[in-house]
């Protein structure tokens, strides 16, 4: 048996304790986490792992609930005042943990510290002032931010940026907030100390403006390897775990002592092809001859599509924990396309364009992947592999770690192509909406604009680009989701542009009388995790 | 005796900057680290910002000048992960690997050289057979299998002792150790019997070999027929003798505990340098790994010295002179 205790006790307290009912650490959860944030300052990177216990400490201006939907902060309400000004009116009578008063000058504080942060591993700019946003105050609970063309993504823009007190001066990075003395948020909970690869501990925040959290205390211990967190979780060392690795899932699922939940995340797995260059490395004729590159003929890439049976992939390599995928992002999702479906599995659709292509036997090609990014990666890339043989396509897979495979796969635009020509990627969409995925994975590469950044393939296509360009600037939702999905339509339906294989689906375990909201961000909330 | 600590120590300082030549050049090789840390969504000019936070916009050979300049003023560089200088982070990761490595070298010397003095002393006897046999399995079975097994076993199955992390604390000299509550001592117990584990099966086999050795030489003879009891012909003729080889290995093992503790630490999640190190690896981060080299370079420097003076404090045969070797 094993006592939880916050003091350090000898052998003889240790027993006195067997005997004293544990009723207080009834209000702790223990959650046992696959993922450590690199910092608690919530401008220091952004990155899953700190924005979900950063979401514990802090509040933002506007939240996003369980499936990414925009709901209110530390904003009551938000508006476009005209084409190019948005207001905010923000919650009185919120406190910051150490008492004082949240008001307007601590979003300004916020918005010029987070993209100015000097040593942020990968920052908010983008969020903060894309667009070009000048912020405003026009009374203590008012804001102003105007951008010099319409900006519909205001508020989704707004809902990644943690709002810190403007008390903790210009010069206070993210040291002074691991220690705790800078970590002052207005969020549900309080941190206690964090001690890095260790443990975090929070306490219940009792001013939390908005519903308050049921567990008082909260401890966090990162657990990275997989059958380690299943096996804390069993012996009841932690009562709550992340990341339950797909192989166990129908097993656990049986185990009455624990309860399991499930969801879709915003994440989908697909290939990009090279449909830049004109000869494709990796990839010759069967002979081994240099042959023009393949990938650039639109029917090769439906060949491809359509050789994969996703249904399979799921089943066998996913356990059945994914679901197929015809476009960016999953059921539900703000500018999704009603048109688009996953492409059915059809081997000999996919042989007949292959020979219209002019390939009537195939070609020799070799899939790159990661083996430790997502979830069973090398193991879908090596089905995917088989799948493309079948049809005359002789694929050899090829997966390595992700540190270094995103390296040789990374992609600077026109002059600097990756290194392969056939790759396997997934992309989370954090803004819960399609314009971040098609803006960095299928529009024209343009160092300038901050377009294609990750355009692995290269793909181009100015008319999508037109109407991508023209969603971005359109206020009005409705009208705002027609043209993301027509941009949708155009990049990944008419151009295969991407070739999305599924939606990563997450699993949370807890022990049985707990529940956890799954949450298509894939974050782990202890704000979530309730009695059943 | 000065001389030859002064010279290893030169010796020493000298593997210490090839070391660092090696291993910085060996890191910038592999991938791109601001791959790995940027979110996905960054455009270039993020990209080109963060590249140069880290200083990675300079040519390699210039940082590694920058690098070697800053060692010598003590600054092996800031983690690319958490900002925060290389060496604050690993030494705040010490203690809980000497600990762990502490506790389980001691499990192996109280477990082992008892068990090996048995199989040397009665090779014939079913229990020593047994010794010898378990002793296989200990050198055999993968840690990282028994490590789990054990979680399973002890923590799942039977509840006795927790599955993982490292239990309270109590802060002395400014170093938090564990072993010295109740509730750290049930959370070394498991990683430190799977680290100890190969190290006891060393152990046994060593002294074993020893005692069969030695238990035939006429100084063991001439200690009995000289009448001496037989517990002070063991403990005192016959151990002295056989501990050489024994510290040796022990103490190039101790090294090994500590550096490459990795597995026991990722299966535990022991907060250690292990797990430190196999994460910096994984999310390419440099400073992190070059320091944590160069420390334990220095640490096998150390650790080697110290056997050596061991030795001439064993067998007054050994006398440290200024080998030129």
């Amino acid at each position: 048996m094993y006592f939880k205790k916050t003091l350090a006790v000898g052998a003889l307290a240790a027993m006195t304790a067997i005997t004293l009912p544990l009723s207080a650490s009834a209000e702790t959860l223990t959650i046992g986490l696959g993922s450590e944030p690199t910092s608690i300052d919530p401008h220091y990177h952004n990155l899953g792992p700190n924005n979900q216990i950063a979401q514990h400490i802090f509040s933002r201006l506007v939240e996003q609930d369980e499936k990414q939907r925009l709901t209110p902060g530390l904003a009551t309400s938000w508006e476009a005042i005209n084409e190019t000004t948005w207001e905010f009116k923000l919650r009185k009578g919120v406190k910051f943990h150490d008492g004082s008063d949240f008001n307007a000058d601590d979003v300004i504080f916020t918005m010029k510290r987070a993209p100015a942060h000097p040593n942020a591993r990968s920052s908010f700019k983008l969020y903060t002032h894309g667009g070009g946003k000048e912020y405003k105050k026009i009374d203590d609970y008012t804001i102003q931010v105007t951008t010099p063309r319409p900006y519909p993504l205001m508020a989704t823009d707004l809902s990644t940026v943690h709002i810190v007190s403007n008390e903790i001066g210009d010069a206070t990075w993210e040291g002074e907030f691991n220690n705790g003395n800078a970590a002052i948020g207005t969020g549900p909970y309080k941190l206690v100390k964090w001690t890095k690869g260790e443990i975090l501990s929070l306490e219940r925040y009792e001013g939390y403006h908005a519903d308050k959290p049921m567990w008082t205390k909260v401890e966090i211990k990162p657990i990275k390897s997989a059958p380690s967190r299943l096996a804390a979780l069993l012996a009841g060392d932690v009562d709550f775990i992340d990341s339950v690795p797909t192989v166990d899932i129908s097993r656990l699922k049986k185990d009455p002592k624990l309860s399991l939940s499930q969801g879709v995340s915003n994440r989908v797995i697909y290939l990009h092809l090279d449909q830049f260059r004109d000869v494709a490395p990796f990839t010759t004729a069967k002979d081994g001859s240099e042959i023009k590159n393949p990938f650039k003929d639109v029917r090769v890439r439906q060949a491809i599509s359509k050789a994969i049976n996703r249904d399979l992939i799921i089943d066998r390599v996913m356990e059945g924990v994914a679901i197929k995928a015809g476009q960016l992002l999953p059921e539900g999702f703000f500018g999704r396309s009603a048109k688009l479906k996953p492409e059915a599995y059809d081997p000999e659709g996919a042989k007949k364009l292959l020979a219209e292509a002019g390939y009537p036997d195939g070609f020799k090609t070799v899939l790159h992947g990661p083996n430790d990014r997502y979830i069973n990666d090398a193991k879908i890339a090596e089905a995917i592999a088989q799948m493309l043989s079948r049809i005359g396509i002789d694929t050899t897979p090829d997966t390595m770690p992700k540190s270094v495979y995103f390296k040789r796969a990374k992609n600077k635009g026109p002059t600097a192509p990756q290194e392969f020509a056939f790759v396997l990627v997934g992309w989370g969409s954090g803004t819960g909406e399609p314009s971040s995925p098609l803006k960095s994975l299928l529009a024209t590469y343009d160092k300038e604009k901050g377009l294609g950044s990750s355009n692995r393939g290269l793909h181009s296509n100015l008319e999508m680009d037109k109407v991508l360009g023209d969603a971005l600037a359109t206020v009005d939702d409705a009208k705002r989701a027609e043209l993301l999905a027509k941009a949708t339509e155009i990049g990944i339906g008419q151009d295969v542009g991407i070739i999305p294989l599924h939606y990563q689906v997450n699993t949370w375990a807890a022990k049985k009388g707990l529940k956890y909201t799954a949450r298509t961000d894939e974050r782990t909330l202890a704000m979530g995790v309730e009695k059943e | 005796m000065t001389v030859f600590i002064i010279r290893r120590l030169m010796q020493s300082a000298l593997v210490v900057l090839v070391m660092s030549f090696l291993v910085f050049t060996g890191v910038n090789i592999v991938g791109d680290p601001v791959e790995m840390m940027v979110s996905d969504e960054a455009d270039q000019e993020e990209r080109d910002r963060v590249i140069k936070s880290m200083g990675l916009d300079k040519p390699w050979y210039t940082q590694y000048g920058l690098f070697v300049v800053n060692a010598f003023k003590g600054d092996l560089g800031n983690s690319f992960v958490y900002g925060e200088p290389a060496l604050q982070i690993i030494v705040e990761r010490m203690p809980a690997t000497f600990e762990l490595a502490l506790v389980s070298l001691f499990m192996s010397i109280i477990i082992g050289i008892p068990l090996g003095v048995w199989a040397g002393l009665f090779p014939e006897k079913l229990s020593s057979k047994i010794v010898m046999s378990g002793s296989i399995l200990g050198f055999s079975l993968p840690s990282f299998w028994v490590g789990l097994m054990m979680i399973m076993v002890f923590a799942v199955m039977l509840g006795w002792l927790p599955s993982t992390g490292r239990g309270d604390t109590v802060e002395i000299l400014g170093i938090n150790l564990s072993f010295l509550t109740a509730d750290g001592l049930s959370h070394i117990f498991l990683p430190a019997v799977n680290l100890a584990l190969f190290n006891t099966s060393l152990v046994i086999r060593l002294t074993r070999a020893g005692v069969r050795e030695a238990v035939h030489q006429d100084y063991i003879k001439f200690a009995r027929a000289k009448g001496l009891s037989n517990t002070r012909v063991i403990m005192v003729h016959l151990m002295k003798n056989i501990m050489i080889p024994v510290i040796t290995v022990l103490g190039l093992e101790f090294g090994g505990l500590i550096a490459f503790s990795v597995v026991t630490e990722t299966v535990f999640a022991w907060p250690g340098m292990g797990k430190l190190i196999i994460d910096a690896i994984q999310s390419l981060d440099r400073p992190i790994v070059v320091a944590y080299l160069m420390i334990i370079v220095l640490v096998f420097v150390v650790i080697n010295l110290v056997v050596d003076i061991l030795y001439s404090i064993l067998d007054p045969r050994v006398r440290i002179q200024d080998v030129k070797s």
